[in-house]
């Protein structure tokens, strides 16, 4: 047993309302640069939707993630033999219009436009070139069902959805949506890290973080294709591959990265994870309906005297294990099971965590006639009605398997019966306890999954543990002197060469 | 410097010297300096700027058949150099010549082919029009020159695989000996020497354009563990796993 940490997180998706902040926040501080305009690093999508890049899960189209073929773990994009006739043109690679050509306008024209009978308007230019644009895409093209059926009806994770069941889903009175956010996943088995020719990927063994070493990028854009959630993105001025760090600068100075900590919804939640190395490959390897388990198998138990043990071996602290004991993403994921990643048949083994969102008929059409179902047990109880079927859901979240969807959403949704009975009354207690027996779970954890979706404090949220970079910097350098010579901005620009 | 400028421009006889043997050492020492500098100094830089991204069908075509077409011409060249003497047994039977030259030849036309690509994309897209510096012009104009004088020396001064092991080879060889020999370059037609020079001239500028990427050519990915793990802490080296 290898007993290492991720520091790891869970979005809960009812809570979510799409403002976008998260976006804003991360793109004010890390991508505002001449490269980065079109990336977002974190991006929130609209489900059912196509997505950022656009159909980024059509793996079909792009390659990403690994396979199993003769019993070993294979990635898609490149392998050994590939690599090297796929480097000069790699044939995969999402472009810049998979994505979209980012623009401004020219504002000055408002101001500098001879007087005349017209209206004066600023014009589109894109930041690439300077030229004048159509606009054509966006980062949220698909922003809240817009453009769709053209955009929703293309979202792969309909492939399991009967044709009846998309008819429902466009029809007005059913018409459904919610956001999924994403950030990089911070993957144990990361798909871009393996297929970076260069090695400049690497995952930081205390924490688990995901990062490109920008001195040793040559922009040979592997990870651009091996990452199947399109989270590594090439900078076309630099020539160099950026991707989300997880706010780490922050994270080691004991702050929520900014789109936690911007999050006005409240949905993120952030922590340690012990897993053991030992077991990535084995699981990453697992037929697709054991992955979720396996998955869930791989991560310890903190309260474990031989996982504490391990934890020791590897270095980490007792105030880090305490923290790690204190996880709410441990809780979400391992406790009550309600928090499930996305993709994992991607076998990336990712390391963000999704609660489902719980989407409740309120109304249905019965011959053409609306019919409100909003009575209580009308809400609770009609869960295989739901406006977003469940084979949808399990794509996203459950690779493919449904009923571990359900377990879950029968959990989220006993929770609410129980929490309605209290304290609306109009559900009887008895009720409501027999619905928590079937969605097995009790009294006791649905108050805490209660209190920890509905009433967390900041410090409940974000469990950060003490990554304790001065020590490692101790390792090379006085940290007081280190601290004297590090200051902001870069050591060296990151100026494109010749 | 100035001395051997002045003994260049005092005649025909000194400026092959110049060519082949001043020049050649001036070359070699700024090309280890400069890429070794920039290498120290400013990694960042060491990029292959891919523009891929911004373009991506014409790509194919500039890409593709130049680097295969370059790649597999300068392996040639660098076997003429290392193993004359095979070189010379292979092309003892005249089919095995003809197969080595047209098979040159074909690689120099898909590096030709790439090359005019490449021109063409640069300038005609807006987008990578946008990424591409004066000495992405220059270097590619140099490179369409080293290309279209190799394709010349190997049409109308034939058999070059054959005459590169006795007069070229043995040369070059004198030069890494320190014991420079230019005897057999001397009367080398024009056109074989415009191809050296051309040479020369495009390791002169090779650190001082996008070039460098052929340095650091990630062949270490065929033997590396997939996952990378790298620690902070005091006590860890840094290390791979699994």
């Amino acid at each position: 047993m290898d007993v290492r940490a991720q520091v790891s997180m869970v979005f809960h998706l009812d809570k979510c309302i799409g403002c976008h902040t998260c976006s804003i926040a991360c793109k004010n501080i890390w991508t505002d640069r001449r490269g980065t305009e079109y990336m977002w690093f974190n991006n929130v999508e609209t489900k059912p939707g196509t997505g950022y890049p656009t159909q980024w899960e059509n793996q079909d189209k792009y390659k990403g993630g690994w396979e199993v073929s003769g019993g070993t773990l294979r990635l898609k994009s490149t392998s050994k033999a590939k690599y090297l006739p796929n480097i000069f043109h790699n044939p995969t690679m999402p472009t810049m219009d998979d994505y979209y050509e980012p623009w401004t306008y020219r504002y000055q024209d408002l101001f500098n436009s001879p007087p005349g009978d017209d209206q004066p308007i600023a014009r589109a230019v894109s930041m690439v070139t300077g030229e004048p644009m159509e606009i054509k895409a966006g980062p949220n093209w698909d922003d809240d069902l817009g453009g769709s059926p053209i955009y929703a009806s293309n979202d792969v994770n309909l492939s399991a959805v009967t044709e009846q069941q998309r008819q429902q889903l466009n029809a007005l009175e059913r018409l459904v949506f919610f956001y999924f956010p994403r950030i990089c996943n911070h993957c144990l088995n990361p798909a871009c890290v393996a297929s970076c020719p260069s090695g400049a990927l690497y995952k930081r063994g205390e924490d688990g973080i995901v990062l490109i070493n920008q001195k040793r990028c040559r922009a040979w854009r592997s990870c651009v294709s091996a990452c199947p959630y399109k989270k590594s993105y090439y900078n076309w001025n630099t020539g160099k591959s950026e991707k989300c760090l997880l706010c780490y600068p922050r994270l080691e100075t004991g702050q929520a990265p900014a789109c936690f900590h911007s999050c006005v919804g409240r949905i993120r939640y952030l922590g340690v994870l012990l897993y053991d190395a030992d077991r990535i490959n084995e699981v990453a390897k697992l037929p697709q309906d054991k992955l979720i388990d396996g998955q869930r198998d791989l991560i310890l138990d903190p309260f474990d005297p031989k996982v504490i043990e391990g934890a020791k071996k590897n270095g980490m602290t007792d105030e880090f294990i305490q923290f790690a004991q204190r996880s709410p993403v441990y809780k979400f994921v391992k406790v009550w099971k309600i928090a499930l990643p996305p993709h994992l048949e991607f076998r990336t083994l990712p390391m963000l965590f999704y609660v489902p969102a719980l989407l409740p008929v309120l109304g249905s059409t019965e011959n053409d006639i609306y019919k409100s179902n909003t009575k209580p047990e009308d809400i609770f109880h009609k869960f295989n009605e739901m406006r977003v079927p469940m084979e949808y859901l399990a794509n996203l979240f459950a690779a493919g398997d449904v009923n571990k969807m359900n377990y879950t959403l029968r959990k989220l949704m006993a929770v609410r019966v129980f929490k309605r009975a209290q304290t609306v009354g109009d559900i009887p207690m008895a009720t409501a306890l027999e619905t928590l027996a079937q969605a097995d779970t009790n009294e006791k954890e649905a108050e805490a999954i209660y209190r920890m979706t509905a009433l967390p404090t900041f410090a409940q949220r974000f469990v950060i543990p003490p990554l304790a970079r001065e020590v490692a910097i101790e390792a090379y350098k006085d940290p007081q002197e280190h601290k004297k010579e590090a200051g902001f901005g870069f050591t060296i620009e990151p100026k494109r060469g010749l | 410097m100035l001395s051997i400028l002045a003994q260049a421009a005092s005649g025909w006889a000194n400026l092959d010297e110049f060519l082949f043997i001043a020049m050649p050492y001036a070359v070699i020492v700024l090309f280890l300096f400069a890429t070794i500098r920039r290498f120290i100094g400013d990694k960042f830089t060491y990029s292959s700027y891919s523009s891929q991204f911004l373009e991506n069908k014409h790509q194919f075509y500039v890409a593709v058949p130049w680097h295969f077409g370059i790649i597999s011409l300068f392996l040639g060249h660098l076997i003429g150099f290392l193993v004359p003497r095979g070189v010379l047994w292979w092309n003892q039977v005249p089919l095995r010549l003809y197969i080595i030259e047209l098979g040159a030849l074909i690689f120099a036309v898909s590096a030709l082919f790439g090359l005019v690509n490449a021109v063409l994309r640069r300038v005609n897209n807006s987008r990578v029009r946008i990424v591409t510096s004066r000495m992405d012009f220059i270097i590619i104009l140099m490179l369409l020159f080293q290309v279209l004088s190799g394709m010349y020396v190997a049409v109308f001064d034939r058999w070059g695989t054959n005459w590169f092991a006795g007069v070229l080879a043995p040369w070059l060889w004198s030069l890494f000996k320190l014991n420079p020999d230019i005897s057999a370059v001397r009367d080398l037609p024009l056109s074989v020497k415009l191809h050296i020079v051309g040479a020369f001239l495009i390791f002169a500028v090779f650190p001082f354009t996008r070039l460098v990427h052929v340095l650091v050519v990630p062949i270490t990915y065929l033997w590396r563990l997939p996952q990378q793990v790298i620690w902070n802490r005091k006590g860890r080296t840094p290390s791979q796993q699994q």
